[in-house]
């Protein structure tokens, strides 16, 4: 639901179209596949957070024309988005290239899923020691013991 | 003149809230029997005049009173009665109205049921409960006033936004408000335990009830947004990662981490530095929702106007609350004691393994929302951060999550024995393997993800209800024994079953969706047909059609599978006078568990219409899951243990059971 205004606001002209229109499908089944896979990494430049198979922006229809333009034209799939970017700039992408300013961005997951789990290891590893479990009991307390357990108690 | 009384009652609110703020504090320092008993009075009376607020813009919004400027800038007079109602908090001023309504709801409700919670205790926390509702009624009466007049006042309002037009908007944000606000208690709590330096088990099992409630709302008010975007949208997605719904979905992340750190916490009074950490942690995500969702940081369909005044102050509350509660963290978490050791293969071992992969994948939703926004505050550049990072990320992250599920709950405390949880789930592995079987050779499209998401759901669900299963000794006591077991089991251990379930029957609806979705589009003239998995689709004609305050165009679609008729599906592309406005209405028929959706596109100048027939395999069970997830709180709510203060059974419980 976090999308409805999303099209209100990508479609200032008021004229709702839905995404991939038929005069858009390419004749090639392979070809229009990669496509559509293609456009889903593909962000609509006007919409808030929508891919351009997603988007009824104008500008979104624009930009799946181009796209199987491209892979008519022989492109590979890296090919495209590279002339995407090109373009439009890394803002197109919708899943952000690794670069030095994206660095953080891929490695803070595995970084902080590390570090989670270091935490829990060392957490274990310090504490093992004193298990409590590994004591045997004091003489007070196996009297103790025999106290509780005894059925006349 | 109603409006004017509304005002003065936030105003009064906003100063009892003060009093409820400090009073009980100082109270609680001294030992002051009198001013922490303020605490509660305070509690329920600015509740009261919070109500009595709510209540006059919601007259005002029945009434159409134009000279109410919020009420001109979203209502009509031609809305519908429901919408007219549910228009009040469709808008920035009467949403943060229901925040705030809400946030005292949770605060009169810990005045009124937290009798057996020690003095000090109660009235740290309800003073905690006053300085989050101080300083957000300040925001409300400072920049967003609702009751705000007009002068002259217009004849007619400009009309709620037609998207939210919809049942939705009585259910989706009333809900998800219950959950992001319900964290405050627990938050609180944390606080409040901070402050006074003692945590122990009971502290956990109070604090338990109250996170359990906020999340079983949160759960359902997340899942109904869901189900909201997925129908009204038009293209029949159901989840976006969009930033704003990120924003809901990082407190459920963290709040379902709480959780499971809670158990552990009261049972075995270990985690209790943890469990504070994430009370805090989970609060200060609906504060940071709140922010990107409110101060128009994020433009979408939730914000409602962008005011860059009102950004600044909720970043002020956000600071003061999460850098506040983090920095008495930081100087008081040394105080507490840890208590409580375990082996890493144990109960505590696996929930501890839970906490891991869900925090991190919550700070990892926390990172790629926050990273553009702080990119571009840093050095200009844009970059986006969309759906296929959250799917690379987010995902493997889960997948461990889900596959470790099924052991927790079978794992004895302190030290479990893997091999023979392992050998208790044999026949629920089996059963997966024969889920994985059958996926391959029915499916029509040849998938290998999917066997393997199939095989995984039913391990989820197999795997919980094994739990049940085994603890009724079903096959190894007599059938009636066992029945009288299961009924005898505690209701905490049903509401594990249930939630756990759920998120089976979840994964199986986005596995049945996500891989074996099917659509056809086409240009298509009255008469004409589409084939789409076995069902053929006419277009029968297309025909004018009017509402209360719309005018549509209603495409009549007769679906036939085998020759018969199965379904008349009616979609529709309306405009809505007041804003000239357009929306489409899907028109969807429910097979199952498996939905046909269809929508309409432009129409052309020959009399043909773009039509879209998506056919979407066991879609419902995606929220129906969240249906027994939600069930499994509410189950588990009920439980006696959770119900502090509730006399002991008088006859020792399930007497057919025999002793052990």
């Amino acid at each position: 639901m976090k999308k409805l205004l999303l099209i209100f606001l990508a479609c200032l002209f008021l004229t709702p179209v839905l995404a991939v229109e038929p005069d858009e499908v390419l004749a090639d089944p392979a070809m229009e596949a990669r496509a559509r896979d293609l456009s889903t990494e593909v962000r609509c430049m006007v919409c808030q957070n929508q891919s351009i198979d997603d988007s009824d922006a104008p500008l979104a229809k624009d930009l799946r024309v181009l796209v199987r333009e491209r892979i008519v034209a022989g492109d590979t799939n890296d090919e495209v988005l590279t002339f995407l970017v090109a373009r439009y700039g890394e803002f197109v992408l919708l899943k952000p290239r690794f670069t030095l300013a994206n660095a953080f961005l891929w490695i803070a997951p595995i970084g902080v899923l590390l570090i989670g789990g270091f935490i829990a290891f060392f957490a274990f590893r310090s504490r093992r020691g004193q298990n409590p479990e590994e004591k045997p009991l004091t003489e007070a307390e196996h009297e103790a013991l025999k106290k509780i357990l005894s059925p006349d108690a | 003149m109603i409006s004017e009384l509304g005002h003065v009652a936030l105003l009064l609110a906003l100063a009892l809230s003060c009093v409820q703020a400090l009073v009980p504090l100082v109270g609680a320092q001294r030992g002051d029997a009198r001013m922490m008993a303020v605490g509660s009075s305070t509690a329920l009376g600015v509740f009261v005049f919070v109500s009595l607020a709510f209540a006059a813009l919601t007259y005002a919004y029945l009434v159409s009173d134009f000279s109410v400027r919020n009420v001109w800038e979203n209502s009509h007079s031609q809305k519908p009665f429901l919408f007219k109602f549910t228009g009040v908090w469709g808008n920035h001023e009467g949403s943060m109205l229901l925040w705030v309504g809400i946030l005292t709801l949770f605060s009169a409700l810990v005045a009124l049921f937290g009798n057996n919670l020690p003095a000090q205790l109660k009235a740290n926390v309800l003073a905690i409960q006053g300085w989050i509702a101080t300083t957000f009624l300040l925001f409300v009466t400072l920049t967003s006033n609702p009751f705000e007049r007009l002068f002259p006042a217009p004849f007619e309002g400009r009309d709620l936004n037609p998207i939210l037009q919809d049942i939705g908007l009585a259910i989706h944000p009333p809900m998800l408000y219950l959950g992001y606000v319900g964290f405050s208690v627990a938050f609180s709590f944390a606080i409040a335990a901070l402050i006074s330096g003692r945590i122990d088990a009971a502290w956990a099992r109070w604090v338990r009830p109250w996170t359990l409630t906020a999340w079983l709302f949160l759960t359902l008010g997340i899942s109904m947004g869901s189900y909201w975007a997925y129908y009204e949208l038009g293209w029949g997605g159901w989840w976006f990662w969009d930033p704003v719904e990120n924003a809901s979905f990082m407190p459920w992340l963290f709040g379902t981490a709480l959780l499971h750190s809670a158990v552990v916490m009261e049972k075995r009074n270990a985690l209790k530095i943890w469990t504070i950490l994430l009370a805090i942690l989970t609060f200060s995500m609906s504060l940071l929702g709140t922010f990107l969702v409110r101060s128009g940081v994020l433009t979408s369909v939730h914000t409602f106007a962008s005011d860059p005044s009102r950004g600044v102050f909720i970043l002020m509350i956000l600071l003061l609350f999460i850098g506040g509660g983090l920095a008495l963290f930081a100087l008081r978490a040394g105080t507490l004691k840890q208590g409580g050791i375990f082996a890493p293969i144990s109960r505590e071992g696996a929930l501890v393994l839970n906490n891991v992969l869900l925090t991190t994948a919550a700070t990892t939703v926390l990172i790629g929302t926050l990273y553009p926004l702080a990119l571009e505050a840093l050095t200009g550049e844009k970059i986006s951060v969309g759906p296929p990072y959250f799917n690379l990320t987010f995902g493997p992250l889960m997948l461990p999550l889900l596959l470790a599920m099924p052991f927790g709950p079978f794992l004895a405390w302190k030290r479990g024995d893997l091999k023979a949880v392992m050998q208790r789930l044999s026949w629920v592995l089996a059963l997966a393997f024969v889920g994985l079987l059958t996926t391959f050779a029915v499916q029509t499209k040849t998938s290998i993800a999917a066997p393997f998401g199939v095989a995984a759901a039913v391990w989820l669900i197999f795997g919980a209800l094994a739990e049940l299963v085994d603890r009724a000794r079903f096959f190894r006591v007599p059938l009636k024994t066992a029945f009288s077991r299961l009924f005898g089991l505690p209701r905490s251990a049903w509401g594990t079953t249930l939630a756990h379930a759920g998120m089976g029957i979840t994964l199986l609806g986005i596995v049945g969706v996500s891989v074996y979705e099917r659509e056809a589009v086409a240009v298509k003239q009255p008469g004409d047909t589409i084939e789409l998995s076995g069902y053929t689709v006419t277009l029968e004609g297309i025909r004018p059609n009017s509402g209360p305050n719309y005018t549509e165009q209603v495409a009549d679609l007769t679906v036939r599978r085998g020759g018969t008729v199965v379904a008349v599906l009616s979609p529709s592309k309306r405009l809505y006078q007041a804003r000239n406005f357009p929306t489409t209405e899907a028109g969807i028929k429910t097979f199952g568990a498996s939905q046909l959706y269809a929508t309409l596109g432009d129409f052309d100048d020959k009399g043909g219409v773009v039509v879209r027939i998506y056919d979407k395999p066991l879609v419902l069970f995606i929220w129906i899951g969240t249906l027994f997830m939600g069930a499994g709180g509410v189950v588990s709510l009920t439980d006696r243990r959770l119900r502090v203060g509730a006399p002991k059974r008088a006859k020792p419980h399930a007497a057919a059971v025999p002793a052990e």
